[in-house]
């Protein structure tokens, strides 16, 4: 386990939130197991990235730059990952669980024959069958059961983290490390799966960024659907986002349904409103620093993984939170 | 041009049922008695897709499963929903199988069930939900991929695909050439439901069983299959003690309001 290898996505340039978080973890490791860590960054242009990955630890940072891997292309992306692999031949190999890592990470670990596991929430070293592993933590079937993976022969160890489940570190200007600049060494063949273009048809970060998160749930129905938590997120300065019904109903798009389906969050302040707190939902966002339910039912199971609730109808409840907030400005 | 189609389907527990799911603490072993298999939701709609564009441009839809033997069943779905044939990996050698074992089996199967243009798979299974199986399935074919497909365009000469995959801000454009394997999302399409004329029909369609010999045919060796050809195991299986201990701010509406918010500003949230 001497050497981790981070895998640090850039979108539009820069590095994706779920690689700084994993190079936080990484360093972890590496600390407890006397390791050091390691980037790589793919892309047209990643030099900034990867002084910032120094900072955040890295004491070696790989960069694959080329103006034809601006954007994900599956096929040379996986060739570059796999060839580094085998030419520095790391212990632990850690990506995020994104939507493009999700398709890079299970190909790497094919073509190199070794194990992975996706979208990890934790990552310890444990002694297991006397041996120090790399154990990974994954949610099982149901939201409060969580399964332990272990890669116990085949190296390197391969594991997807999932975004937003993880802190990030604080960049220490003082770090040192080395950049080293790889040839991508790729050519026509490696476009078999070429990507054309990305179209944007949403801003994607407005919910990792968020400090505060307000949520809703099927239990607006009879409210007729969220305005009013369109209402209280502008009163809290807060993005809206919600369960599936919520989601289902069309009242907040599918890209911010939390959950095990959805995202993954873990803002200041998370406000749950008129959701009943199933497992698959509650996952999405029990790592919140500050939860708050609201619910009608007092017996929600919501309010098992909340710090405050309030028990009572939203039409009434939500009136008068906004009320109250504005009335304070 | 007609393309000859595979979709890679799974039988997995009703994932609306998974609340009955138990899990003994001390063995680790999962129990899922009692809840009825159905197909992978959705591996329906990439069965769907498969039917689309048979109907678009002509050529053959197969269908394949890696299970125990009454995986058959969701073969027999797809079949009545349309398909033309049905494949069953089916061997003891095969149980235990991480998503690289998995993979391996599967590419085994296709190259023995003959020659394809395509293969389609669901993004994701909703118990394994690794969404791993499509890329090393393409890794183990040899073949390109797309995964987070939510449109699919086959080009007139059939030698390429525009695909049209997910991404969190929006979609990349994608031409990928044939043979690929690709995964599709829900959002591609509607599934039709089998009709009466469908059952019958699916009744008279065949399905082959594949076992553990005609992979080894097929080129793979047994130590690649089930579990023995799975790199990753197991450890555990422990609750997560997330319950946080609530403390409920009661009162009228505007009273509940009011001591929340000052809850909030004490704690430094607002
Ligand atoms: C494999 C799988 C994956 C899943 N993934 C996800 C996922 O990622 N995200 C997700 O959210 N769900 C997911 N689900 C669904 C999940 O299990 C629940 O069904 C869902 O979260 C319930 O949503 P809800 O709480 O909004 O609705 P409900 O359970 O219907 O709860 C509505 C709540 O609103 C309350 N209410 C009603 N009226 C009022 C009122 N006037 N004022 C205040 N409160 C009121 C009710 O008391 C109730 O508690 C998944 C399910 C499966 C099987
Ligand atoms: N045992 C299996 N048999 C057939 N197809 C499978 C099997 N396991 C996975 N797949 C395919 O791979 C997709 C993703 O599964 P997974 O990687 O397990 O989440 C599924 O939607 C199926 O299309």
């Amino acid at each position: 386990m001497k050497e981790i290898l981070v895998w640090a996505e850039l979108r539009d340039g820069r590095l994706t939130g779920v690689a700084l978080e994993i190079m936080k973890k990484a360093l972890d490791l590496a600390t407890l197991s006397g390791g050091r860590v390691s980037a790589v960054a793919i892309g047209r242009e990643c030099r900034e990235s990867a002084a910032e990955l120094v900072a955040h630890g890295a004491e070696r940072v790989f960069v694959v730059e080329d103006a034809r891997l601006d954007l994900y292309q599956a096929d040379a992306f996986t060739k570059i990952l796999c060839r580094l692999i085998g030419e520095i031949r790391p212990g632990i190999v850690l990506m995020g669980g994104t939507s493009v890592g999700a398709d890079l990470a299970p190909a790497v670990a094919a073509r190199l024959g070794t194990g992975l596991t996706a979208h990890c929430t934790d990552l310890r070293i444990e002694a297991i069958e006397g041996l120090d592993q790399l154990v990974m933590v994954v949610p099982g079937w149901r939201g409060n059961m969580m399964v332990k993976i272990v890669c116990p022969e085949k190296r390197p160890v391969m594991a997807t983290i999932r975004p937003g489940v993880m802190e990030r570190g604080r960049p220490e200007p003082s770090r040192e490390g080395e950049i080293v600049a790889v040839s991508p060494d790729i050519d026509e063949k490696d476009f078999r799966a070429r990507t054309l273009e990305r179209v944007r048809e949403s801003e994607e970060s407005a919910l990792e960024q968020a400090k505060i998160i307000v949520s809703g749930g099927f239990g607006f129905y009879e409210a007729g659907g969220v305005a009013l938590l369109d209402q209280l997120a502008r009163a809290l300065g807060a993005v809206t986002a919600g369960s599936r019904p919520a989601c289902d109903a069309g009242w907040v798009p599918e890209s911010r349904m939390i959950g095990q389906s959805g995202r993954t969050v873990s803002p200041d302040l998370f406000i749950s409103i008129g959701a009943s707190g199933a497992p698959h939902y509650t996952t999405g966002f029990a790592k919140s620093k500050l939860i708050v339910a609201i619910d009608k039912n007092p017996k929600a199971p919501v309010f098992d993984i909340a710090d405050f609730g309030v028990a009572g109808d939203l039409k009434e409840i939500i009136p008068a939170l906004v009320e109250e907030l504005e009335a304070k400005e | 041009m007609p393309l000859n189609i595979l979709v890679c389907i799974k039988q997995v527990p009703d994932p609306e049922q998974f609340d009955r799911i138990t899990l003994d603490p001390a063995t680790g072993s999962i129990n899922r008695a009692g809840i009825p298999p159905v197909t992978n939701p959705v591996d329906r709609h990439a069965v769907e897709e498969a039917l689309r564009i048979r109907e678009a441009s002509g050529g053959t839809v197969a269908v394949l499963t890696m299970g125990p033997p009454q995986a058959r069943k969701c073969l027999e779905d797809a079949l009545a929903m349309g398909a033309d044939r049905g494949v069953l990996l089916c061997d003891m050698a095969f149980a235990g199988a991480d998503t690289l074992a998995t993979a391996a089996v599967l590419a085994a199967g296709i190259r023995s069930a003959g020659d394809f243009d395509l293969v389609l798979c669901g993004n994701e299974s909703v118990d394994g939900a690794t969404g791993q199986v499509p890329a090393q399935l393409a890794e183990a074919l040899g073949w390109p991929r797309v995964t987070y497909a939510r449109k699919i365009e086959i080009a007139k000469e059939a030698a390429t695909a525009l695909v049209e995959r997910e991404i969190e801000e929006g979609f990349l454009r994608v031409e990928v050439r044939l043979p690929a394997v690709i995964a599709v999302v829900k959002r591609i399409n509607r599934y039709r439901l089998p009709t009466i004329f469908g059952i019958l029909e699916a009744g008279k369609k065949e399905i082959i069983e594949v076992g553990c010999a005609a992979c080894e045919c097929a080129g793979l060796v047994a130590e690649a299959m089930g579990l023995a050809g799975s790199p990753t195991r197991v450890a555990g299986v422990f609750q997560s003690h997330r319950k946080r201990h609530v403390e409920m701010i009661g009162g009228e509406p505007k009273e509940a309001a009011r001591g929340l918010i000052r809850k909030l500003k004490e704690m430094d949230a607002l």
